[in-house]
């Protein structure tokens, strides 16, 4: 009898030890990646690399160890999938191309919520028409991106595009030719213009905002105003003057001390700062981020679309804009 | 005769019960079982998912384990779980090498355990070690793992040191929670009344085999002592003894001991379930962080003020009023004496307080369970199909009516044994009032819960 229960009590021990190997070999989905968040400062997520092959599918079961996150894959029109502690979110993601693509977080989860980034590797033969990358504008003009670059003539009113548009019939060739609007800060486009045009100085502004307004794909207000509340008002601010929950105990940013130390974002309030920087400059900034201020680089999170749209959103806080009909 | 045929009822008179309870047998698989459990808690601590609320071991432990021996077996089974519990398994098989056979001796130094640790310091210090670490225990289970891998270790190197089961008398930490409100359970194991000196002496001949708990089970008196092993049942004389139902207030009602240990555990208790409720159910987010931030600067001020609070200044706060009690009562009596008697009249308000707290969260908590049970390591898994059920309170309006009507007994039944323990110090007649100032303090402590309780 008593050995009949030293082997009970062994087999009861197996049993349950087995449960695990057993389970994960019959029930489990070996393809299924956990995938747990958590806040930087508690270790970010629980996988910084994650592997795939071209067209095979990765199924991410996600969970929060502390606070809700999200996840997101830059460059990518993919809805963002909620991430709750306590609760698993499950997405599929399918890549038709080989390459590294970054996934990260886009709810505020704590001070370094931008640092919340991973990627998944992806191996296997690229397809025939995978389009050829082109450098973005700013390195093709060569623009020093710290370099000062205040505007010294300011509008007596706020421009509006909606004014220049019922002139339509007569705006210049200047305004037509995007890349010439977008390497040049606005300030140098109402140069150029006033130079060519019989205008008042308040009429060449509205067309420097019709202008700009006419860079915009569809749709391009509201994506830009999505991505500024995502992932720059912490810092920037709602009204953009650089005084967002994040950075309201630093300095304000002083030209001459640049990098020296941490300050808060320009002031897009002020009309110097945004008319002096070209479209070119302000997507270069995105793309690098601000180095050594603590700006995250976004270049490979946010597509060309995205930052098109969300640069134009940023001289929403200078100019009437309004989406084209 | 006539007061203990009225108070107790012997379970064993009826001889099929007796049979059961004499066969290892049933025991014996009960206790392999929740090996089994203990084992997977373990597993699932380690290697399923590190989300408190999806891992068998976390719920199972502290919602559906720690919820049902507050609720259901303690109060009315009193150390019926240490009957069951299979932490002294391992142990015990390498030191006797059997399971279901006595006697035996393998691996087993025999030493006795040391006289100056034959009390509860040592389970009220690691009974306050888990307390530290409460909401860290509570919501991580690896931690829960290494906690009973812990307990595993310590109670196994115990039993080959230490004679019986000595980790369970003087060490394991739930044990001293278990012991003290014992006392009030309605369910103990006690020499049949009116045995003669020889029958007694029997009992005594085969003391400490007939007892793993190292009692003489002929001078059984109380349930602290008591792990309800039933192996007592099982020796020559085991005739001799009795499962009784009794009363709540049987042990609590009559004249006794309290030393000075067991004061400081019941004091401790109380000031843990006050500082649990605050941590759990209270509106304080800092506090939380700090309770769960272990080895940060905010949790040492927590760690702090949890030791000061629970071992201080509830000892204090006591000790005060026993003075006074003393003063104004004319009391001869040490006030050593005074203040152990009157924290053992406060064991009523400390369980129902643990009751209360615990109402206040198993019912809200429970619907973890059912994922749970389909998917212990949180993988994904769904065995009974009850992974998807959503999480939903139950019991929600009804548990503040419910907290309330526990605290308020624990209040009456306190002040009734501190009355009744006044009274038996020599409080009688017109100087019945010098008992306010423990009365107060029994209020003060039912006020405080139901303030960090219901709000």
């Amino acid at each position: 009898m008593e050995k009949l229960a030293k082997i009970l009590v062994v087999v009861l021990i197996l049993l349950v030890a087995a449960v695990p190997l057993l389970g994960q070999q019959i029930i489990a989905q070996p393809e299924t990646i956990e995938l747990r968040a958590r806040m930087p400062e508690n270790g970010g997520w629980s996988q910084e690399f994650i592997y795939g092959l071209v067209n095979v599918p990765i199924k991410l079961r996600m969970t929060s160890d502390d606070v809700v996150h999200s996840f997101a894959l830059a460059q990518s029109s993919l809805p963002s999938v909620e991430i709750f502690p306590g609760k698993f979110s499950e997405t599929e993601l399918v890549f038709d191309q080989p390459g590294e693509y970054t996934f990260y977080c886009t709810r505020w989860c704590g001070a370094n919520h931008w640092r919340m980034r991973g990627t998944i590797v992806i191996e296997g033969p690229a397809s025939s028409d995978q389009p050829t990358s082109v450098p973005p504008l700013f390195l093709q003009l060569g623009l020093d991106l710290d370099a000062p670059h205040f505007a010294r003539v300011i509008p007596s009113n706020r421009p509006e595009s909606a004014r220049a548009s019922e002139r339509t019939n007569a705006l210049p060739d200047g305004l037509t030719d995007g890349e010439n609007i977008w390497s040049k800060s606005p300030e140098a486009l109402w140069k150029d213009l006033k130079a060519d045009e019989d205008l008042d100085d308040q009429s060449v502004w509205d067309m420097v905002a019709w202008g700009l307004n006419q860079q915009g794909s569809s749709g391009w207000m509201g994506q830009g105003r999505e991505l500024y509340t995502q992932n720059c008002l912490a810092c920037h601010s709602e009204s953009g003057r650089g005084d967002g929950v994040m950075v309201r105990d630093l300095p304000p940013m002083n030209h001459d001390k640049m990098g020296s130390e941490a300050t808060r974002p320009p002031d897009f309030s002020d009309p110097a700062v945004l008319l002096g920087a070209s479209p070119a400059l302000l997507e270069g900034k995105i793309i690098r981020g601000g180095m050594g201020t603590g700006m995250p680089y976004w270049g490979n999170i946010f597509t060309s679309e995205q930052i098109r749209s969300l640069v134009l959103y940023l001289y929403s806080f200078q100019m009437e804009l309004e989406e084209r009909p | 005769m006539e007061k203990a045929a009225l108070y107790h009822f012997d379970l064993t008179r009826y001889a099929w019960l007796r049979r059961l309870l004499t066969s290892r047998w049933p025991q014996f698989i009960l206790r392999a079982i929740t090996l089994a459990g203990f084992v997977l808690v373990i597993l699932t601590g380690f290697i399923g998912s590190p989300v408190g609320s999806r891992n068998f071991a976390v719920m199972f432990v502290w919602i559906a384990w720690w919820s049902a021996l507050k609720l259901i077996m303690l109060p009315f089974g009193g150390r019926a779980w240490c009957s069951i519990c299979p932490i002294p398994m391992p142990g015990e098989w390498l030191q006797q090498g059997w399971l279901v056979k006595p006697g035996g001796k393998m691996f087993n130094l025999g030493l006795r355990w040391p006289r100056r640790l034959r009390n509860t310091w040592l389970q009220s210090a690691g009974f306050a070690a888990i307390g530290l670490f409460s909401a860290l225990t509570l919501t991580t289970p690896v931690v829960t793992a290494w906690i009973f891998v812990g307990l595993i270790v310590v109670a196994v190197a115990v039993s080959v040191i230490f004679e019986q089961r000595s980790f369970c008398r003087y060490l394991c930490p739930m044990g001293g929670f278990i012991g003290l409100y014992a006392t009030m359970a309605p369910l103990e194991l006690r020499p049949q009344p009116g045995l003669t000196p020889v029958e007694k002496g029997a009992a005594a001949r085969e003391w400490p085999r007939g007892c793993p708990w190292i009692n003489n089970p002929a001078a059984l008196k109380a349930n602290a002592n008591c792990g309800l092993c039933l192996e007592c049942l099982r020796t020559e004389s085991g005739a001799n003894m009795a499962l009784n139902v009794r009363s709540f207030d049987a042990e609590l009602g009559q004249p006794g001991a309290f030393r000075l240990d067991e004061a400081f555990l019941s004091l401790g208790l109380l000031g843990s379930v006050m500082i649990y409720s605050a941590v759990f159910q209270g509106p304080w987010g800092a506090l939380k962080n700090a309770a769960l931030n272990a080895g940060s600067g905010a949790w040492w001020s927590f760690a702090a003020f949890f030791l000061l609070a629970s071992f201080g200044l509830l000892p204090a706060l006591l000790a005060g009023a026993s003075a006074l009690v003393r003063r104004t009562g004319n009391l001869a009596q040490p006030l050593q004496m005074v203040f152990t008697l009157f924290s053992r009249a406060l064991l009523p308000l400390g369980l129902l307080s643990w009751i209360a707290f615990t109402v206040s969260f198993a019912f809200g908590k429970l619907a973890y369970l059912w994922p749970v049970l389909s998917d212990p390591f949180g993988w994904g898994w769904n065995l009974f199909g009850t992974a998807s059920v959503e999480w939903q309170p139950y019991l929600l309006s009804a548990t503040p009516v419910i907290e309330t009507v526990l605290l308020v007994t624990g209040l009456i039944w306190s002040g009734r044994t501190i009355l009744k323990t006044a009274e038996q110090l020599g409080v009688r007649g017109e100087r019945r009032w010098a008992a306010a100032p423990v009365l107060l303090f029994a209020l003060a402590g039912t006020l405080t819960m139901l303030w960090l309780l219901i709000g």
